[in-house]
């Protein structure tokens, strides 16, 4: 019987695997709710964000904020969002192949590379990457606060401001819905490429946002600014990477839940498999073994008599 | 009649969208009225309410507690900090914030705890002033 007893011990251990996987997955379902709420009520906000945003781009301003203009790229900025933990199908190593693709690129032409990394796998995976870790933030928790992100927000700023990046990416999960998350590669600043960048993905039809027609062209103007121009603009480009990045945050959130869900749920469906198949296994050893005894003490009567 | 398509988002929460007739705000500089085809505007917003004039000539009024106003000819958009309807603004707590604001003047303790008490009672005094105007316009 002892391969029968092999057999036992490990459907137990599926069994314990699946308890396990069917947890995690209700625990994702009831957290996903509460987190597609959060992005949900921030969404509208960091949407007409960009909308006033890719109007300032159009504007002819007398003062010119460096995050308004392009300037030729010698390094480039990834902002990473990943999830701080695992188990959630390939929603973080999606988002990596995608940014390490790009990154690729850049590095061809002889650009340079600096990555910020929000969440804890992608700081551990970058670190085992060839480039630079400037920053990095973990353990957002399940109500990410705009707090915890003023840090890497202030370290991309200031880069930025110096010059010493001269484009900078933020890269998250965009939440379809339940069943699809799409790796996104947005560019943050400058304004003007990061518009170019809407303006493209409208015109495919993936940000069925809202229609950007509504202004009428003109071929030159500008605001009226109150009190000026440098105050409002300054304002404003620092609510715009605030609640952009932030909203990042959240979208990748309910990434990471659903994901998990649903990788969680194929682990208990396929461990149900796993048992069932055991199980099968584990009968017909039995049988086998008893049908073996039956024919030992069979022949060992014949042999008697 | 030309109407002007009017976006209240906050953080939280998208306020009020729709086609308006006039927008009033409280700008920076000064009170702003806004009507269709007004010039493409970049102001940032005082604590204050922003009242919406619908097509009908029905009044909306929501109480921000700052955020920024873009005018373009044929949309208005007010990013708010935080937006709140007049109607939700609670009377008591105000009054108590103010009350608690002009308490800390009066002690004059630390200067930073001053200018919050200050920005504090600017809040206080701007949600009062859209009840009572809320409640003017119940009246008539």
């Amino acid at each position: 019987m002892a391969g029968a007893r092999e057999i036992r011990s490990k459907i137990k251990s599926v069994a314990n695997t699946r308890k396990v996987t069917r947890a995690l997955e209700m625990v994702s379902a009831s957290k996903i709710r509460r987190a597609q709420d959060l992005m949900r009520a921030s969404r509208p906000y960091a949407l007409h964000m960009r909308e006033v945003i890719a109007h300032i781009a159009q504007a002819n301003t007398d003062y010119r904020h460096p995050a308004l203009q392009e300037r030729e790229v010698r390094r480039v900025c990834y902002m990473i969002v990943s999830t701080d933990r695992g188990l959630c199908g390939g929603l973080n190593a999606n988002l990596f192949r995608k940014i390490l693709a790009d990154i690729h690129t850049w590095q061809q032409k002889g650009v340079g590379v600096e990555v910020i990394a929000i969440g804890q796998k992608a700081a551990q995976f970058f670190r085992r990457v060839k480039v630079d870790m400037v920053a990095s933030v973990t353990h957002l928790g399940d109500r990410p606060r705009l707090e915890k992100l003023i840090g890497v927000i202030k370290v991309v700023d200031d880069a930025f401001m110096q010059g010493r990046v001269d484009r900078v990416y933020l890269c998250y999960n965009d939440f379809v819905n339940t069943m699809s998350q799409r790796p996104c590669l947005d560019i943050l600043i400058p304004v003007p490429a990061a518009a170019r960048q809407i303006g493209e993905t409208k015109a495919n039809g993936i940000h069925p946002g809202r229609d950007a027609t509504r202004i009428e062209r003109q071929s030159s103007w500008d605001y009226l600014y109150e009190p000026d121009a440098e105050t409002v603009i300054r304002h404003l480009l620092e609510r715009y990477v605030e609640s952009l990045v932030y909203q990042a945050t959240l979208e990748n959130l309910a990434s990471e839940h659903a994901a998990r869900m649903v990788a969680m749920k194929a682990a208990s469906d396929n461990a149900t498999k796993a048992i069932d198949t055991l199980t099968l296994i584990y009968n017909k050893a039995r049988q086998a073994a008893i049908t073996q005894e039956i024919s030992e003490i069979v022949g060992g009567a014949a042999a008697v008599g | 009649m030309t109407t002007i398509h009017c976006d209240i988002v906050s953080a939280e929460a998208e306020i009020f969208h729709g086609e308006a007739t006039l927008v009033i705000a409280s700008g920076e500089a000064g009170e702003l009225g806004i009507a269709p085809r007004h010039a493409p505007l970049l102001t940032r917003l005082k604590p204050g309410q922003v009242e919406v004039v619908g097509e009908d000539g029905s009044r909306h009024s929501y109480y921000v507690s700052g955020g920024i106003l873009e005018v373009q000819p044929n949309v208005v958009t007010v990013l708010a900090d935080t937006a709140l309807r007049a109607e939700e603004i609670d009377e008591a707590a105000a009054r108590r914030a103010k009350d608690e604001a002009e308490r800390i003047l009066a002690n004059r303790g630390e200067a930073k705890s001053v200018a919050e008490a200050q920005q504090q009672l600017a809040q206080a005094l701007a949600q009062l002033s859209a009840l009572e105007r809320l409640r003017k316009t119940l009246k008539h």
